[in-house]
């Protein structure tokens, strides 16, 4: 693939709103990222963070009342006309709904979530939904699409695919349908998969066997990943970077072993803290993270961690946000002790 | 499928018979029969019905035996093709309602397909644009839909009608057409007449359809599979139209069996009001002077719509939503 070198997108200072008669939430609230070609990038934080609503403002899909206000998303695509090489466009400033940005959605950059139960229509076949999205941006007659379909069906491991393909999704089990989920995304090869928690919802041996199946299907394809979950296990387990949000922002983003090995936000630190180790002593404590994540009608002034922050700078913190700084190859992170 | 349809069919055959009991005796409770509201009648313009004319009435109408006898031989008459006879029109009954069946039919299967056409695009944009000025546009009108009352809109339809365009919009057709046999021109006419009626009969529904469509329509709207399809790149349109409005169908599928015969029996005050000659006012009457078997047959039908309309509803059903066909087998 000619992108590598350059990012594959790039978000900057993205902020995605929701308002309402009650107030405005401000789910995203300038969010920066960097994503590589063939890269997998986990995006991790708590319930609320905004993980959801940045990757469906990429898609931008994200339901009303909510608009993005204000940023760029910059996505490399390849070159229109069949040209080689590759242009950049911003997809903040496309139409939601309009030609170039469906010609993308979908194609280009496809989304798997959580919901295995209920993200396939209950009264289509599978097949059905999976032939709609191959033919939608392929020349391709009806057969074929079905082919493919069932071609595709196939390589994410659902077995006899020639009768599953025909099968509503209540059919099948949760584990199989993510996997046809998975194939539905991937059947159009898009450069950039966008995975919203999607094992969350299955037991821990599926869970497994999703992983393992979207790491092969991703070095057959050569897509990049990005992966949102709450599950620092399975970023250690998938990622090659991450990104960690707080409050609709990312504070810190890195590669992976530098999240694990030499965290710099005080938030990734008591992130890490938190969870459960293997060697850990019989009835040792976990460290839970101070307080609770606020209100989203009422977010902190200044750094948004800054009232459960340990290393509170009093005067610095609760009056001015920090912006991102590079610390190390590939890594940022927004806090005043970097400064 | 094929067998499902037929058991389905095989269901309601056995319903129309019970159907067919239970009209029979509903039209026996009223206290009396035939013969004394016929001697109310004749004693309320001076004449006199004396004991043994009662009598012979009854032996003549077969009034006198016990009801299973009189319901036995009216089904055997209906065997025959035969629904029995009219004693207040001392006319068969078949011959008393004639095509005021099939007006009836036209009149309320055009008020059904006009509520649908109506209600469904309003909902889906009500549903989709909720909180908009269009949204509360159409909550409004459709609550005074559903307030006022439908013989009333007939009344003052037909008042503007008649002093700003000094037409008479009642009726079914125009008086020279009226009893004409059936030619083009006569089916015109009634196509011509047909919007007014079938607007008023179906505003009501139309506003109840809407809100039903809208809240469907709402609660689908947020469901995964919308965003799956979505994400999919799939025009915004396709997107609604495919999934979540077919979800939002099946409540209006299977309402389909007893929206019909709504109508027709809702509608014997409009009907009275516009002089629309369908079955309804005809029921009215029957009851009224314990017309039996012409009541009764009426009843029968309006149940027997009933069966069919519940039976295309199961049959679209299973259509819509595949769901169904798989737990039956």
């Amino acid at each position: 693939m000619t992108l590598i070198g350059e990012p594959l997108l790039s978000v900057r200072n993205l902020k995605t709103y929701f308002v309402q008669d009650e107030g405005t939430v401000k789910a995203v609230d300038g969010v920066d990222l960097q994503m590589n070609a063939r890269a997998t990038l986990g995006i991790v934080g708590e319930s609320g963070c905004g993980k959801s609503v940045t990757a469906r403002s990429i898609l931008r899909i994200v339901d009303r009342p909510g608009r993005i206000v204000e940023g760029e998303i910059w996505f490399r695509r390849p070159a229109a006309n069949g040209g080689t090489g590759s242009q950049a466009v911003d997809l903040a400033k496309l139409e939601p709904n309009g030609v170039e940005m469906r010609s993308i959605r979908g194609a280009e950059i496809a989304l798997i979530f959580q919901e295995p139960m209920s993200s396939f229509s209950p009264v289509h076949s599978v097949g059905n939904q999976i032939i709609e999205a191959i033919r939608l941006h392929q020349e391709i007659d009806r057969r074929g699409a079905r082919g493919k379909a069932i071609e595709m069906l196939r390589r994410v491991g659902v077995s006899s695919p020639d009768q599953r393909i025909d099968q509503l999704a209540h059919q099948l089990s949760g584990g199989l349908r993510q996997r046809a989920m998975i194939a539905m995304a991937l059947s159009c090869s898009p450069t950039l998969l966008i995975a919203d928690e999607p094992t969350t919802a299955l037991d821990v041996t599926t869970q497994t066997q999703i992983l393992e199946l979207m790491r092969q299907l991703q070095q057959e394809d050569g897509m990049a990943i990005m992966l949102i979950t709450h599950d620092l296990g399975v970023i250690a387990e998938m990622a090659t970077d991450v990104a960690v949000m707080y409050l609709g922002r990312v504070v810190e983003q890195a590669p992976v072993d530098a999240i694990f090995h030499s965290p710099k936000h005080p938030y990734t630190r008591a992130l890490l803290r938190s969870i459960p180790r293997m060697r850990a002593r019989s009835r040792e404590r976990l460290t839970p993270i101070a307080g609770a994540v606020p209100h989203p009608y009422d977010r902190p002034a200044g750094c948004p961690f800054h009232p459960r922050c340990p290393d509170f700078m009093a005067g610095t913190c609760d009056r001015e946000s920090p912006g991102p700084r590079t610390v190390g190859a590939r890594h940022t992170v927004s806090c005043f002790l970097y400064e | 499928m094929l067998a499902y349809i037929g058991r389905r069919a095989l269901l309601a055959v056995f319903t129309v018979w019970a159907i067919s009991m239970l009209a029979f005796a509903i039209i026996q409770l009223p206290p009396g029969d035939y013969v004394t509201s016929y001697i109310a009648q004749m004693a309320s313009m001076g004449s006199v019905v004396t004991d043994e004319e009662a009598q012979n009435l009854r032996i003549q109408y077969g009034l006198g035996q016990p009801i299973y006898v009189q319901y036995w031989k009216w089904m055997k008459q209906i065997g025959d093709g035969n629904f029995g006879f009219s004693m207040e029109w001392r006319r068969p009954v078949t011959e008393v309602i004639g095509e005021r069946l099939w007006l009836t039919v036209v009149v309320a299967v055009s008020a059904l397909l006009l509520t649908w056409v109506l209600a469904l695009p309003i909902g889906i944009y009500s549903a989709v644009r909720q909180y908009s000025i269009g949204d509360y546009t159409a909550t409004f009108v459709g609550f005074i839909g559903l307030a006022v009352p439908n013989f009333l809109l007939a009344l003052v339809l037909l008042y503007l009608g008649f002093t700003m365009f000094n037409a008479h919009i009642g009726g079914l057709f125009s008086p020279e057409l009226q009893d004409a046999p059936w030619s083009w021109a006569r089916v015109w006419d009634l196509l011509k007449h047909l919007p007014i009626p079938a607007l008023i009969l179906g505003l009501a529904g139309t506003a109840q359809q809407i809100r039903i469509m809208r809240a469907n329509l709402l609660d689908e709207l947020g469901k995964p599979y919308v965003v799956t399809a979505r994400s999919k790149g799939l025009p915004e349109t396709r997107v609604i139209v495919k999934y979540p409005v077919r979800m939002a169908l099946n409540p209006f599928a299977s309402t389909i069996g007893y929206t019909l015969p709504y109508i027709v029996s809702g509608s014997i005050i409009v009907s009275l009001v516009l002089g629309l000659p369908t079955v309804g006012p005809l029921l009215l009457r029957a009851l009224i002077s314990q017309d039996m078997f012409l009541a009764g047959t009426i009843v029968l039908l309006l149940g027997i719509m009933t069966v069919i309309g519940t039976l295309i509803s199961d049959i679209v059903l299973v259509w819509i939503d595949p769901r169904i066909r798989l737990e039956d087998t």
